[in-house]
């Protein structure tokens, strides 16, 4: 047997920030002259810290004891995932010291989340992912519920919780099943045992298969597995609900993706149309029940399910290439909710309101606020000059050539329709009438956060080169042994 | 000469920031950058209009490419590149957005709530309108499409006017997303059509002069040409679609409407034409019939409509209808007479429709009302004015030495030339009822006694005469010496493949 790499260097970053995490709390119990504002941007630094230090492994190819890769791809998305940390943290600052108690335990646990992030990526094995998820997953309960004398944020925490609950088990239970058949809860051995002579496989396993889709498919709230999201996001802290919409729909995707494509790859053209059904509904769904919305985290929560709909479109026409577009756009669509929530927070700090008709005359009272909502929104609508369209013109373009035109046109007509909820918002802004003429600014650490993500959606919009080629050479390290397969059921 | 065609993008899209740091306390400042960005623009727009005519040559020239994306994913060499250059469609339509937006911003002089802003929108959508000429790259073209829509919502929501009908009311805010709706509904089509035209050409390219150059599966050509066909044709007002433009023109500010009527529109005829029927020349020719119904269709329609219309807005909306159904009929000759008249329509309904917007615009600011029955005789108030008008309706009637007649005349030859004798009829008594509606509304606001009411009209500012004067000077120039547009857009419209 092949001896194992058992070199305990290669997590540094994820000892970084389990030990921040770690003396937050600390710091936040026995220390009284850090404030709760600065414990976030801490916090923050931390993150940051690790986003840096993981930079140590670009160019690299080796793995952890057969169970975590530490390549280009995991790299990358533990810089992804820490610069999200960086942001979360960043954007919690004020909002923590004006509502929240226990500031330590928040900043530790969103540092936690990222650990748990990071190791969705980088794993190369299910139960070491399936960990990950767990470590990610409980961070976000106990965040979705930290407001925790107010009812409606324990209301969203329970359900999250039960129903993440009940669905890590189907993954498990699907889990159970790719085990009996393939013998292994390794990606590449399941790619071997599914390659080559495939006419002994059991239909055990697309059972196996269609239940760990199910269990993904709460995870990253693709419809039907999508309940849980409108609650938890209007009941959690402003900023969790940021985190929650950025990083969990990101690691699941950055698992998602390696899974299927090292592992179930091979089946590629028995799951397929499995996906783009999900995907199909996700999209409609999410986009259709946006339009009825009037608070604007319910709002943006269907709209992240929409956006959920257009990532699985490639899932659905996964190749090296579609694989790339796919994590272009996570990347575009990220950077553009976080600008869009930091702003909700800032205005939520100001207010203290959150519906729709509440943003009237926000042109007037607040600029640049205004202005960068505005930008978001546009993006997340897929309008040139921004992130939006570029990413999502990439990944159709890509369902497109793996013989998909049909999905990528539910894709642009449902993107066309999420413009209409986007522009009531708009409207509100520019055209409504204020409450009062009172202006409020922006504080320095917000305005230079919003600036640099709003920058970064110019930046991914007019000149997309350099990300969608950092993009395109990291996701080709998972891409190393995928071989195109005819599929099982079409062999028969 | 190549910078030329950058600079008009680069300058109208990088005005944005220029506008922004302007002190918002002193909005005159951010008029005068204004008209320093606009005249600019049209100056330049002159030069690479005159130049292109007159420097010898034909086709596609002073071109400029650079990388955008190449080599990655599935993006071959030229994946997708910045490519710009001047041909002969392309440059009579540059000038014309460099005219209209040059008037434009004297019409504006007059708006007071954040001007900035205003300018911001306005010369975003300018540069999209540039962009979608000058590019010969699908990818851009329809990048800078969708750039010159997005910020028609603002514009319209923000600085633009309801409508009251007593029984009910027309808000801006429905004719703003009315608008926005229509024009994004309509490039689902065609993003969809691209993304089907990029796979089956297997070049890995969006370059537009590559892509032409491939002979498409007749089938294929006949699926996908509709959706260029329909998805550009929303926005050249194709009947019967066309229903967003009356609205959305009536609702925008007067400069909005101006570039709406005058330059957006044109974007689909020009899309139809440099994208549908360039890569698609038997998908073109099965669909030309269709084509040619909706044009005379529109061109009917919008002429009966135009008629019954008591608002100057709504009736000079219902007659961009109209002309632009010409247009569309122009286009589905597939002669080389026909489209180059179609280009010719482009423009002189392009800088007539902004010279009857400018006109509208100068009667609403002072009387607050557009309903043209409620006035009569004003033309003894302001003969300026009223002769203004008068002179972009004679071009919309197409009164010879008048751009439009230039135009009319080669799309009805066209039109019988290529067959469609009944569509050439039916489209010249269009024209004759558009004598109708301009007389009936010059009989009913201008002339006999006048309306007691009006005592206190005012003739229009001196910068909207200077803004009408441009315009009548590039009719009076197509009408009474056609040739430097007619020999280069021939040239251009002769060598695509389609067009026989």
């Amino acid at each position: 047997m092949e001896e194992l790499n058992f070199e305990w260097a290669l997590l540094t970053p994820e000892y970084i920030l389990v030990a921040w995490a770690g003396a937050i709390v600390l710091l936040s119990l026995f220390s009284d002259r850090i404030g709760k504002v600065q414990l976030g941007y801490l916090a923050a630094a931390g993150a940051l810290v690790a986003t840096l230090v993981s930079l140590i492994w670009i160019d690299n190819s080796t793995d952890f004891a057969g169970i975590i890769d530490i390549n280009d791809y995991t790299t990358m998305f533990r810089v992804f995932f820490g610069l999200i940390g960086v942001f979360a943290c960043l954007a919690s600052a004020r909002y923590v010291n004006d509502r929240l108690l226990h500031p330590g335990e928040y900043y530790a646990l969103i540092l936690l989340a990222v650990v748990g992030a990071n190791g969705m990526a980088a794993s190369r094995e299910i139960l070491t992912a399936y960990i990950s998820l767990e470590l990610l997953s409980f961070s976000l309960y106990v965040l979705v519920s930290f407001a925790k004398f107010e009812p409606r944020s324990n209301e969203g925490g329970l359900k999250y919780m039960l129903l993440g609950a009940f669905s890590s088990a189907i993954f498990l239970y699907g889990v159970g099943f790719i085990y009996g058949v393939t013998g292994s809860t390794h990606y590449a051995a399941i790619g071997e045992a599914l390659s080559g002579d495939t006419s002994d496989i059991s239909m055990a396993m697309f059972f196996g298969l269609s239940l760990m889709i199910g269990g993904l498919g709460f995870k990253v709230a693709a419809v039907p597995f999508h309940l849980w999201t409108p609650d938890a996001y209007e009941g959690a802290p402003l900023p969790i609900t940021a985190f929650v919409a950025a990083i969990s729909k990101a690691a699941g995707f950055a698992f998602f993706l390696k899974l299927f494509t090292q592992a179930f790859g091979p089946l590629v053209d028995d799951w397929r149309y499995f996906i783009a059904a999900l995907a199909v509904a996700t999209m409609v769904l999410g986009n259709l029940v946006a339009i009825q919305q009037h608070n604007i985290k319910r709002l943006l929560a269907y709209s992240s399910i929409g956006q959920v709909g257009y990532l699985l479109i490639g899932i659905a026409a996964l190749s090296p290439e579609a694989g790339s577009a796919l994590v272009l756009h996570l990347v575009g669509y990220v950077i553009t909710n976080v600008a869009a929530f930091v702003c909700v927070i800032v205005f939520y700090n100001w207010t203290g309101k959150e519906e729709i008709a509440d943003f009237a005359g926000l042109a007037e009272r607040a600029p640049f606020l205004a202005l960068s909502l505005t930008i978001a929104l546009f993006s997340l609508s897929g309008m040139p000059l921004f992130a939006g369209f570029v990413t999502k013109f990439i990944l159709f373009q890509a369902a497109a050539e793996a013989d998909l035109l049909w999905l990528a046109g539910v894709g642009v007509t449902m993107s066309f329709v999420s413009l209409y909820y986007y522009l009531v918002i708009i409207r509100q802004m520019y055209v409504g009438k204020p409450e009062s003429l009172g202006r409020f600014p922006t504080p320095w650490p917000e305005y230079g956060a919003i600036a640099l993500l709003i920058g970064g959606v110019f930046f991914v919009g007019l000149y997309p080169a350099p990300v969608f080629e950092l993009v395109d050479d990291s996701t080709a390290s998972i891409f190393t042994t995928f071989v195109e397969n005819a599929g099982v059921v079409s062999q028969r | 000469m190549n910078i030329v065609l950058f600079a008009l993008i680069a300058i109208s899209a990088g005005s944005g920031p220029l506008f922004m740091i302007m002190p918002s306390r002193y909005p005159q400042l951010s008029r005068y950058l204004a008209l320093l960005v606009a005249s600019t623009l049209f100056a330049l727009s002159l030069v690479a209009f005159f130049v292109y005519q007159f420097d010898g040559g034909s086709g596609l020239r002073y071109e400029l490419q650079w990388d955008w994306i190449s080599n990655i994913g599935f993006f071959g060499e030229d994946g997708i590149t910045f490519h710009l250059g001047l041909d002969g469609i392309g440059a009579p339509l540059v000038l014309l957005n460099g005219l209209v937006i040059f008037a434009g911003v004297f019409v504006s002089w007059n708006i007071t709530h954040r001007v900035k802003d205003y300018f911001v929108l306005l010369f975003l959508l300018v540069s999209g309108v540039y962009g979608v000429f000058l590019s010969h790259d699908l990818f851009f073209l329809f990048f800078w499409y969708e750039v010159a829509v997005l910020p028609m919502y603002l514009l319209i929501a923000v600085w633009g006017s309801s409508t009251n009908f007593g029984t009910f009311t027309r808000t801006k805010e429905y004719g703003a997303m009315k608008l926005t709706l229509f024009l994004v509904g309509g490039s689902v089509l065609i993003f969809i059509a691209m993304m089907a035209t990029f796979v089956e050409a297997g070049l890995g390219t969006f370059d537009l002069p590559a892509l032409s150059e491939v002979a498409y599966d007749p089938t294929f050509q006949k699926t996908f040409f509709p959706f260029y066909m329909i998805g550009f044709g929303v926005l050249a007002g194709m009947w019967p679609l066309h229903t967003w433009s009356p609205d959305g023109h009536v609702a925008a500010p007067t400069a909005v409407s101006m570039l709406h009527a005058g330059v957006l529109m044109k974007l689909g005829a020009f899309g139809i034409l440099r994208v549908g029927i360039t890569l698609f020349p038997e998908g073109a020719e099965f669909w030309a019939p269709v084509m040619m119904t909706l044009g005379v269709a529109g061109a009917l329609y919008g002429a009966i409509a135009a008629m019954t219309q008591t608002d100057f807005k709504y009736m000079v909306g219902y007659s961009s209808v109209s002309h632009m159904g010409f247009v569309l009929m122009g286009l589905a000759t597939l002669s080389d007479i026909g489209v180059t008249g179609a280009v010719l329509q482009m423009f002189a309904h392009g800088a007539m429709t902004a010279l009857m917007f400018t006109s509208v615009g100068a009667v609403y600011d002072q009387a607050h009302t557009r309903d043209m029955t409620k006035f009569g005789g004003i033309a003894k108030k302001m003969p300026r004015h009223s002769a203004f008008w008068a002179i972009a309706g004679l071009s919309s009637i197409g009164l010879p030495g008048l751009a439009g007649f230039v135009a009319e005349f080669h799309i009805f030859v066209g039109t019988f030339q290529s067959g469609y004798e009944w569509a050439g009829v039916l489209g010249i008594i269009a024209a004759a009822i558009s004598a109708t509606y301009i007389l009936r509304m010059l009989a009913l606001a201008y002339f006999g006694p006048l309306n007691e009411k009006w005592e206190g009209l005012k003739e229009m500012r001196i910068g909207e005469q200077v803004a009408a004067a441009t315009l009548i000077s590039f009719l009076l120039f197509m009408g009474l010496w056609p040739a430097p547009f007619v020999d280069r857009i021939s040239d251009t419209v002769s060598a695509i493949q389609a067009i026989g």
